[in-house]
Formats: structure tokens, sequence, C-alpha cells
């Protein structure tokens, strides 16, 4: 595994960019080029910056340079029966952990105990004037300054590189098994509300083609209990179904057409769009592949107070990620300026305006 | 500011009705402190408006008229976030006491600022839900000054702080303009503001509405004491449980002086011989508790706990809480006046900072009692001392900024859950650098390009870091090279 101190390199890399007035693309490893809009600019090679600085079981954190590959901190992780609660999909073997903060991406446990952002807890970055800023720690508990850290994520690499994160970690649960049912849509939803106001070790839902699937993660006892409570047929091969999930390797996602995420509020009735949804986190995080154009989905999805993003195989033109009212914009603006005074990062990558 | 005082009561009285604009010195007075009473300031005027568009056009004359506005909710904060200016507006949330909708299936609900914390768990308790972070004060404290403060509790290794809890905010900036930040999902498009709103301290912008996340009710919760006849035995036994696994809801630590003094006060049964108590509480469903309770026991008598206790029942449960609830006020008992700190540290440098304050009380000749959110490592340590001896109160700020230098040093924070306030400003320059302070007035000026919004708190100016003389020392370097030394 490789272990590289990269800092001082990194920041003669954006000195000199400032300098020259040449604009950056972050770049991990590469796992991630297909989200977001198009990158542009000189590539700042950042997977050479990697390793696990500090590792503390006891204390639940685990600090990484932010080019360490995803898969080795998992695997370090569950050395000591730990794992990241928000079990982040990879979208390729070569994702690093700071690509994963920065698109801020969760998996199926999400809605149940946390996502990327709420389980970072400090983090090193350089800012667009090449200095070496640390926010937040490695503690749990930290309200000292503004929230930097958490700002970073999903921020799409445009305020900041990202050098190193500090993540609280979880245990494994003891034991874990899917129960499916067979229902509609509706029956599904109205199953997972109902769930979800017991106290119930529920670690992951999904409705797909007809079918409810329901993960419970705990102690032996608990899951046993639960599973009566719930009820349904066991679903062999449990892991790698929540697996391919995570990764969009179910049939679902085998589509050359626009994948549509839809963010909303998780009882929001069925939308009324032409073609396949996935209804992923109770309803809160659903995909969509169909007919329906951006604009039929997005009038829809921001009536009920939710945001809708162009996923994968999206026209280069549109607009990937929701457009922000004109207020929410501006302090965009004023952010980016605030980090980034140049515009030398990520131009363009998230809004075409930062 | 071009206006006088008369001028500004006379254009916040033309924006609210009479009764909600306070400027006689008596009315002013009770607003003078927060929870933090060695520092008063009487704010100029006090406004109560009760509509958003009200707080919408306070802000917009504020900023014309470049006027500070403090906000303030219950007034409860432990640093001096809500101090008000003297030249300025304190603006009181107070009357924003609605709690607008609850929405069982969807586990959230939309509230006013001045919610109280507790009066959300009470109302939604029916439902089987509850609002998680249960800061000391919540009985008191407001949903709007937890966000601004990112409130905590004895529950938030579990069930973390209140930017684990909330989904959505209503602000208004210094502008007047009302922004919806977050979204009705589990995310939003753009930046991750609420983040950032959370714990800001007022500094960015007014709270106006806040959804919070609510949670059903564990099936059991139980809670364990184990005894020790030496904290560095507690706090090993702290990471032996959570390396085995388990994620208790609740983990505090007492010491010998902070037991005997709650003994001493409610009679919770604490063994008052004890160098140190644990409480454990263990939560979720019935088969899960069960199983926990069984392997805590063992993990703490295998650590060397002199005595581990079950609580029977709910009866006993709520004593053995009860001791560790009533410790502040159990220490205001024995000492005319006690300040409380806020520093969290790495948990396993637990023993080094305990005989490193032990140094420090010796010297100071300021006894000092210990309560620990041991789980999370955010160390609440009790000076005792007397106000009315000359020079104590200043003596114990000096002991007490020694104690968060301490916790920056081992690689914690000055303050885990009360903020910076006023209290710590001079702290947060041996925390930050000059460049990683300069990115925080950054991120103040893009929301509050004047500089009105709570001024002079929470982030401090350089000039007052080089004043304050602490020479943060980062990798053989002086901080401020570029600043004139005093």
């Amino acid at each position: 595994m490789k272990e590289h101190d990269n800092t001082q390199q990194l920041q003669q890399q954006v000195e000199q960019a400032i300098a020259s007035k040449t604009p950056l693309n972050i770049c991990g490893g590469n796992s991630k080029s297909f989200y977001g809009r198009p990158a542009s600019g000189e590539e700042l090679e950042v997977s050479t910056h990697s390793g696990v600085v500090n590792y503390e079981p006891t204390e639940l954190v685990i600090t990484a340079r932010a080019g360490t590959p995803l898969a080795e901190i998992e695997q370090v992780l569950a050395n000591d029966n730990q794992m990241l609660g928000f079990e982040p999909p990879r979208f390729g073997e070569s994702a690093t952990i700071g690509g994963t903060i920065a698109c801020n991406l969760s998996g199926p446990r999400r809605a149940f105990s946390g996502s990327a952002r709420d389980f970072v807890l400090g983090s090193t970055i350089l800012n667009g004037k090449a200095e070496v800023l640390h926010f937040g720690g490695e503690v749990m508990k930290n309200v000292a300054g503004y929230d930097v850290s958490r700002l970073m994520c999903g921020a799409m690499g445009t305020l900041g590189v990202l050098l190193e994160v500090s993540i609280k970690v979880l245990p494994r649960p003891e034991t874990e098994l899917t129960l499916v049912h067979e229902l509609g849509v509706n029956e599904s939803l109205h199953k997972v509300h109902q769930l979800a106001r017991q106290s119930l070790p529920i670690s992951a839902t999904c409705f797909d083609d007809n079918n409810l699937y329901i993960r419970l993660s705990g102690t032996d006892g608990a899951v046993k209990a639960a599973r009566k409570l719930v009820g349904g047929e066991e679903l062999q091969g449990n892991e790698q179904y929540w697996q391919q999930l995570k990764e969009q390797q179910l049939s679902y996602f085998d589509n050359v057409a626009s994948i549509w995420r839809l963010s909303l509020v998780s009882n929001a009735p069925v939308l009324d769009l032409k073609g396949k949804t996935l209804y992923e986190w109770n309803g809160a995080q659903r995909w969509y592949v169909g007919a329906d154009k951006e604009d039929s989905i997005r009038e829809q999805v921001a009536q009920l107070g939710g945001h809708a993003v162009c996923f994968r195989h999206c026209d280069v033109h549109q607009q990937v990620f929701h457009p922000l009212d004109s207020g929410l914009l501006k302090l965009h603006r004023q952010l980016k300026q605030a980090f980034d005074p140049n515009s030398i990062f990520n131009q363009g990558r998230m809004y075409p305006e930062i | 500011m071009n206006l006088n005082k008369q001028d500004i009561i006379k254009a916040l009285q033309g924006l609210l009705p009479v009764e909600s604009v306070l400027h006689e010195s008596e009315d002013l007075r009770p607003y003078e402190c927060d929870g933090l009473s060695a520092y008063r300031h009487v704010p100029m005027v006090v406004a109560l408006p009760d509509k958003i568009e009200q707080v919408q056009q306070i802000l917009k004359f504020c900023y014309q008229h470049e006027i500070p506005v403090v906000a303030r909710g219950a007034g409860t904060g432990l640093s001096g976030g809500a101090l008000p200016h003297e030249q300025g507006v304190l603006l009181s949330l107070a009357k924003f006491k609605h709690i607008l909708e609850v929405d069982a299936d969807a586990r959230v609900a939309r509230v006013q600022p001045g919610v109280r914390n507790l009066a959300i768990s009470e109302a939604v308790s029916s439902l089987g839900l509850y609002y998680a972070p249960d800061p000391s004060s919540q009985i008191a404290c407001t949903i709007g000054g937890n966000v601004a403060e990112n409130s905590g509790g004895v529950h938030c290794l579990k069930y973390g702080l209140t930017v684990h809890n909330i989904q959505q905010l209503k602000i208004v900036t210094i502008e007047g303009e009302l922004l919806t930040i977050g979204n009705s999902g589990l995310d939003s498009a753009g930046y991750d503001l609420l983040a950032l709103m959370t714990g800001s301290e007022g500094m960015l912008g007014v709270i106006v509405e806040v959804t919070v996340k609510l949670l059903p009710k564990p099936e059991r919760a139980q809670v364990i004491l184990a005894a020790f006849d030496d904290v560095v035995k507690a706090g090993v036994a702290v990471g032996d449980i959570i390396s085995a696994g388990i994620i208790p809801a609740g983990l505090e630590m007492m010491d010998k002086l902070a037991i005997k003094a709650a003994e001493d006060f409610v009679h919770a049964g604490y063994p008052v011989d004890a160098e140190a108590i644990l409480l454990c509480e263990l939560d979720g469903t019935n088969a899960e508790v069960s199983e926990h309770v069984l392997q805590v026991r063992q993990i703490l008598t295998n650590s060397g706990a002199i005595e581990v206790r079950t609580a029977k029942d709910e009866q006993e449960r709520m004593t053995f809480w009860k001791g560790r609830k009533a410790a502040f006020p159990a220490v205001g008992r024995i000492s005319p006046d006690y300040y409380c700190m806020d520093g969290t540290i790495p948990r396993k440098r637990l023993p080094e900072v305990l005989q490193k304050m032990a140094d420090l009380s010796k010297e100071y000749d300021l006894p000092v009692a210990n309560v620990f959110h041991a789980g999370d490592g955010n160390l609440h340590p009790l000076i005792l001392y007397d106000a009315n001896k000359p020079g104590e109160l200043e003596r114990t700020e000096e002991f007490g900024g020694k104690i968060l230098e301490l916790c920056v040093e081992v690689g914690g924070t000055i303050t885990g859950e009360h903020g910076v306030g006023m209290e710590k400003i001079n702290q947060m320059c041996v925390q930050f650098d000059s460049q990683e302070l300069t990115q925080f007035h950054a991120v103040k000026h893009a929301f509050d390009g004047k500089g009105l919004l709570n001024p002079g708190k929470a982030v401090p100016t350089l000039h007052r870091c080089a004043e304050f003389g602490a020479m943060h020392v980062h990798h053989g370097e002086l901080a401020f090279p570029d600043l004139e030394r005093f």
C-alpha cells in the first residue's frame, strides 16, 4: 500500500496555478468523473497523496490522506471489526476517500445511520490561496469555528483541495439479514414508514420491481426478534444484493438513458413519471429512468421541497444539479470567492457560476 | 451608524407593536447576559418580533444603518454568545414559540426557533417519537439557540449533535432576505450550508424556522453504574466497551469531588469512596439491551471496577441519572461560584490531562471537580472559586484558559458543545493559526459583509490574538509573524 505525504508538492502546484491563472481539475481515483458537470482545467493529481495517518478503534476515528483508496480504508477498519457508517459506493476500485467526501456519496445505510458528511469530524484542506488549513479534528464534539469540514462535503472540490479527512467509524453489526416482501409501491412505502416509527434495527430498505427489501443489522438477539416482527422471506445472498445496489450493478441500473437521483421527503407520494423508479432510504432517495424530461422531473420534485440530480448518462449541455434560487446562488458565489478567490478549483464542475 | 438611540427606537416602533420594543433601563436589564453571567452588557434596545416579515424588516433597517444585531433565544448559552452589544439591537426570538407541523411518517417536526428543546420531545411523545439532542438545559433552551451553538448533550456518541438531527432551516440574512437552507429530503442541492449555519453562533444569519428529525423512542433503556478506585482505570474501561462493538447511548464519568457533591445533594446512592464512577446507558430493542448489559457488566469487571450495579428498575435508573444531572448545581452548593469549562480531548490522553489539571489546580490554589462525557471525550471541569474574593475570578479565568490550551495541545478542542462566544475568543488564537482565522473571517464576510451580526464573537481578529499573545507555535513557526507585538 502506498503511503506518501505529497502536501508540499500539491501546495506548489496550486501556487503555480494561481501565478499562471491556470484552472485546476482535482483528480483522485477518477472513479466519479461521470458525476457532475464535465471537468476542465489542468489535472491536479491527488491519488499519490495517500496513507492512513491515524486510526484509533477505541476512539472510533480514522484519519487518512485524501488519495487513500476507499478499499484500503475499509480493509483497515474491517481488521478491527469496524466500518464506515455511511456505506459509501465506490463506483470503481480506484475510488479514494477524498473523492467520496468531495461528492458526499452515501449508500443504503444512509437513512438509518447518517451520510458521509455526518461522519466527517475534521479536514485539512488547501484553499485557493495555496494555504494549508486545518478544521475540526479527531474528536466527536467540536464546535470551535465554523464547520468548514462539513462544508467541503459535496462541494465537488470547488472550494479547495481535500488533503486529509478524519472520519467517525462504527462497529460492524454482529449479524445482518434481509427480508423480502412482494408488495406494490404504495404498500411498501406505507410499510417502511410504519416500521420507521418503531425501535427496530433496520439498516436499509429498497423497493424495486414489486419487491420490498428490508435489511436488519445488530446483535443476534435483536435481529432475531425484529425478524419476527418485520416478517417476509429471508433473502439469500444478502450482502451481494446491497453491494450491487450500492454500486449500481443491479439490472435496474443497466441502462444507457439518463439515470436521475431524486431526493425527497421520504413519504412523498409516487411521482407522475413515465418509466421505472427504484426507492431507497424509506423513499427519501429515488432513482428514476424513463421518458420524462428534465423540466417535468425538476418541477415535480421541487414542488415537494426536494431536488433532482442527473446522476448518469446526462446530456452535457443540461444542468446536472438542481438549479439554486437567486439568494442561495449569491451565497454560493460569495463562498466560492471566500475559499477560492482566483477560481482555480474545479470551475463549473458543480454549477457554471462556481 | 448614523442614527441615535431615539431614532432607532422610533424606527423599530414603526416595524413592531410598541410593547415589542424594549428600551427602558429596567426592561433591558434582564437581557444583559446569557448563561455566562460573568459578562454583562446592557443592549441599546430589545426587539421582540413574532413574524418572519418583522425580522426581515428589522434586519433590513439595521443593515441600512449599520447597526449591530445580536440574536437571542432563551439566553441559556454558557459562552456569552448572546451577550448584547451596547450600541446594538438585541433581537429576541422568544415569541416564535409554535410547533408548526409534525409529520410522524417522515419523522420530522417543523418548529419556530423559540420552541424549547424539551417541548419538541413532549409534543411528539404520544407518537412514540422524540428529538435526540438533549443539552442539560433542555427544559429551557430553545431550538434556535441549539442550532446556533450546535448543542450536544449526554447522548451524542450514539445520536450525534444538533447538526445530525436537523433537516432544514429558514434563515434571514443581514440584508433581510429569507432563505431556505436544506431540503425536505435528506440532502440538498449545492453547498452544505446547513452544516455551516449549525454552530455558527449567530454570526451568519438569523434562524427563523427549524425542521428537526425525530427518532422512535427506544424500546428499552438500561443504566449501569460502575465504581473505580482509579480514574485511569475508568477511562480504559470506556475504551474497552467501545472496542467490544458497543455504542452506549450515554457514557458519563464523574470524579471524586463531583461524586461527593452530587451524593450530598440528591442521595443517588453513589459510592462516595470511589475515585471515579461511570454511568453507562444502553438503549435499543429489548433483546439488544439484554445482550449488551451482560457484556458491559463483564467488561467493567474485567477493567477493574470495584463495584458494578445495574439499575433494577426505571426508578433506580432515574436515580442514577439524577446525581449526574444534578452535578453542576451540586457543585454550586459546595462553592460560592464555579466556572464550567468545555474542552474535548482524545480519550486516550485522559490520564495526562487529569494529572496536568491536578497540577494546575495546585498552582492556582483552586479545586476542580470533573464531569466528563466520557464516550465522546467532552470534559467539563468545574473550577470552584469565590467571586467575592478579589482577584479570584481573574485567576479562575486564567486557570480555565490553561485547561483549554491543554486540550488543544493533546489534539482536542477548546469547546465541545458550549461554543466560543465571548468566553473562549482568546483561546481560538491557540487552536487556529492566522490563515485559518482569516478563512473564517472570509466565510463571515460571504454572509455578512458589514460585520453586523453578533460582532466580536466566535472568531477573534488577528489583532486581538496578537494582543492576547497566544504564541501559537506551529511547526516551529510563530503565528502572526506579520503583526507587530505589543
